[in-house]
């Protein structure tokens, strides 16, 4: 993969007050001052003046050409998850910006900070259906953090300090700004780039009220069968130790979302696996039993509450979020604890008793040996020819030991990685959560790649998703990042099939789908693979996917109506999840 | 229970925010009976006056969400109890009959009515008041070759709100949010989740 050298001298113009520049090249100047070193995007003639610029930023500024502009927002996600950083993407007006529009409602909904570029055509030209015209800023509006549209040059250096603000603070997100053409062009006197740090009408974190958080641990130190359920906060503000400090103290079995995944390593022993539509029979069950409920930087998704009537109603709920329009959104709170939990939760660990709850999470232990039994041990070892999703993932572990980064795309593929992959280090598992996005996960593991270049990143998607953005190979190609792909092929768009066999009676309306030879058109890319159908020949191939230098694709044939379980149908409980 | 609430907003005078503020609504098919946007008596403050009919719950929840907005400062909301407010009407009639008929004449100064224009075709009348007395005096001139209506937004005060000079201050100040404080709420939930 090429990487940059990073250029450490200073930015270029930064100290150069009252010089000339135009427009573009204060966006540059601002993206070097922020500290991006890496930006994905696809030129087009209103974005022209900052690709033009751009051509003389080469040592400072390393710039992945996508092979559609939605590639380039994932890949943008893919960063900022491994990272930590903000994701930075350009595009043209109109079809270019249009494109974005999937990723940034992704990114929206998964907290992902990521800054959006866009041109816009010229100012004097806005609203009159010019070429490439689209109203970028209306159509965003509801899939962005904030946006904006520059007419001006002048304002480019405080609308993208604000910007990136605005992305990284509080409860992260995507930002889009819009630069009419003529602002690219314009020159004006640059005085220098300040970083923005507050802004009057945003308060990115709530003040903490240490009263309840005195509240919160009064609960927790009088519970009997506390239960944490934590989700992406955890990582997003870089809390990992305080939380784990915060679970070793307590002694309460904690459970995740899968964008919580990997904030916790899986094999702790206060990890009593993943909750939701497909999560694991103790967690979800225990729900229904706990007697108070902590819940940590997670939103009560349905997908993980189920039906929210029958949810948790026995328990005290303590809700610790940087969001205080998350708090009794969908689960009423008896304590919430507004605020970043990297702060809130060393407050509540100093608060609270040090304790263990043997025979509590002896009752986790025990519904996870059943699921073992009834599902675990099925999925790991089938007893067809037909190799099983979860077998490929479990050889995965025994090869990376929980080190790779996980990209996972959209379907039974997702659930079933989520479920097995193992973690020993944060920010490893990055999926589209929220939305559920098919196609996500090719260009986000280039992302996640550039974003994490030391660690081995292996991308996950079923073989309907990775036709959604397969083209994105051709970036792989041209720039060399090293992504290890598998297809698990099931000839199916599994997840709906399920869906289709458990509640429309088997009816299999057009889920089954063609698919291409992976392989030759991995080849066709330059990038090496193979496709295996024989259990035998599994390990190898994963070992030599690993082991090769730069990007492979492995494609593993799997059974063709495998399901997904456990699993809690729509409109049902948490409690009555079924294992079969 | 479903009651009609208004909704206070405070905001950065900025394009396209009564967009990201409308979308909060549409997105949960709520329909805004009322919309009016102004700048306050805080320069550089906009305010903005919203009616719906909701549930408390929802209500809350969509303050928390308007709140969320960047450029937003504060979002509160109240009851009809809570507030003094006004809406503006204008009524066009023919003036021939108005002249001729001295009954609308009384009808006029029963609604404390005034008028803004009076031509020889036509006269205007403006009103204020609650919606029920605008209503009604519309409904009365009717019978009388009522040519044009037209209402306004509803605007309010709050009754017990300090205005927002002091609020603007912590607004303001850099370090807001960053510090632990006391909290002298506890015990009294509701009060510090209704805002
Ligand atoms: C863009 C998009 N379109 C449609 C869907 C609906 N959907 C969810 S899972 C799924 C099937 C995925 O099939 P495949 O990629 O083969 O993965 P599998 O479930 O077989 O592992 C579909 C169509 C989606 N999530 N995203």
């Amino acid at each position: 993969m090429q990487t940059l050298e990073l250029v450490k001298e200073k930015p270029s113009w930064a100290d150069k007050k009252n010089t000339s520049i135009s427009g573009s090249q204060a966006v540059l100047e601002a993206l070097i001052a922020e500290n991006v070193h890496t930006v994905f995007g696809y030129p087009g003639g209103a974005i022209m003046p900052i690709y033009d610029a751009l051509f003389d930023y080469e040592d400072k500024l390393k710039h992945i050409l996508v092979r559609h502009e939605q590639g380039g927002i994932h890949a943008a996600q893919g960063y900022a998850r491994t990272s930590g950083e903000v994701g930075v993407v350009f595009a043209t007006s109109g079809p270019g910006a249009t494109n974005l529009v999937t990723g940034l409602a992704d990114a929206q909904i998964d907290s992902t900070p990521v800054v959006a570029i866009t041109g816009q055509v010229f100012a004097h030209l806005l609203g009159t259906d010019a070429f490439q015209e689209t109203d970028v800023i209306n159509i965003t509006t509801p899939v962005t953090k904030w946006n904006y549209q520059v007419t001006d040059a002048t304002e480019i250096p405080a609308v993208l300090a604000k910007a990136f603000y605005i992305a990284r603070s509080g409860r992260p997100g995507p930002v889009l700004i819009d630069i009419t053409k003529n602002a690219q062009i314009q020159k004006f006197d640059y005085n220098g780039y300040e970083p923005c740090n507050h802004i009057r009408s945003y308060r990115p974190t709530p003040i903490i009220r240490k009263e309840y958080v005195e509240e919160a641990a009064k609960l927790i130190n009088a519970a009997e069968k506390p239960f944490v359920v934590f989700g992406q906060g955890v990582i997003l503000g870089g809390a990992e130790k305080e939380f784990k400090t915060f679970i070793e103290k307590t002694g309460i079995p904690a459970a995740w979302t899968i964008l919580g995944l990997s904030a916790l390593e899986t094999d702790h022993p206060l990890n009593v696996g993943m909750l939701g539509m497909h999560g694991n029979y103790g967690p979800n069950v225990l729900t229904n039993e706990c007697d108070v409920l902590i819940a940590i930087g997670m939103r009560f998704d349905d997908r993980v509450t189920g039906r929210l009537d029958k949810y948790a109603k026995q328990a005290k709920v303590i809700h610790l979020d940087i969001d205080p329009a998350e708090i009794d959104k969908n689960v009423k709170a008896t304590v919430p604890v507004w605020g970043d939990c990297k702060e809130t939760l060393p407050m509540l660990t100093a608060l609270v008793e040090k304790k263990e709850h043997n025979a509590w999470l002896q009752r986790f232990k025990d519904m996870m040996k059943e699921e073992q039994m009834l599902v675990i041990d099925h999925e790991m070892h089938p007893a067809s020819d037909e190799m099983s999703m979860a077998e490929v993932i479990d050889a995965l572990n025994d090869l990376t030991k929980g080190d790779a980064v996980i990209v996972t795309d959209v379907g039974q593929h997702q659930m079933v990685a989520c479920r097995y992959a193992k973690f020993i280090k944060s920010k490893s598992n990055v999926t589209s959560g929220g939305l559920g996005t098919m196609g996500f996960a090719l260009p986000a593991a280039i992302g996640a790649k550039y974003g994490a270049p030391d660690r081995t990143v292996v991308a996950i998607i079923g073989d309907g998703g990775f036709q959604m953005t397969l083209q994105e190979l051709g970036t792989i190609m041209q720039f060399g990042a090293a992504v290890k792909i598998i297809i698990l092929n099931n000839n199916f768009l599994g997840m709906v099939r399920q869906w289709q066999e458990l509640f429309h009676s088997r009816r299999y309306s057009f889920v089954d789908i063609q698919s291409p030879d992976f392989v030759t058109i991995a080849k066709g890319y330059g990038v090496a693979g193979q496709s295996v159908n024989d259990r035998k020949d599994l390990k190898a191939a994963l070992k030599e996917m690993l082991e090769h230098n730069g990007a492979y694709l492995l494609e593993v044939m799997v059974g063709k109506e495998n399901n997904v379980f456990p699993m809690v149908p729509q409109g049902c409980s948490v409690a009555e999840i079924r294992l079969k | 229970m479903k009651q009609e609430y208004t909704i206070t907003v405070y905001t950065e005078n900025q394009i396209g925010l009564l967009n990201r503020i409308a979308i909060i609504f549409t997105r949960r098919k709520i329909n805004i009976d009322s919309l009016n946007t102004s700048p306050s008596e805080v320069d550089s403050v906009h305010r903005f006056t919203i009616v719906i009919n909701e549930t408390e719950d929802v209500v809350r929840k969509l303050c928390r969400q308007i709140e969320k907005q960047v450029e937003v400062l504060k979002a509160y909301y109240n009851t009809n109890e809570e507030i003094v407010w006004q809406e503006l009407a204008m009524y066009k009639v023919p003036t021939d009959v108005i002249a001729e008929k001295v009954k609308v004449e009384r009808l006029l100064r029963q609604y404390g009515a005034n008028a803004v224009v009076i031509r020889h075709d036509y006269t205007v009348f403006e009103t204020s008041g609650h919606r029920e007395e605008i209503d009604s005096l519309m409904k009365a001139l009717e019978p009388y070759g009522l040519i044009e209506f037209v209402r306004s937004a509803r605007v309010a005060i709050i009754k017990n709100s300090a205005g927002f000079h002091e609020k603007l201050k912590e607004f303001e100040a850099k370090d807001a949010g960053e510090k632990v404080i006391e909290n002298v709420f506890l015990g009294k939930q509701e009060e510090v989740f209704t805002m």
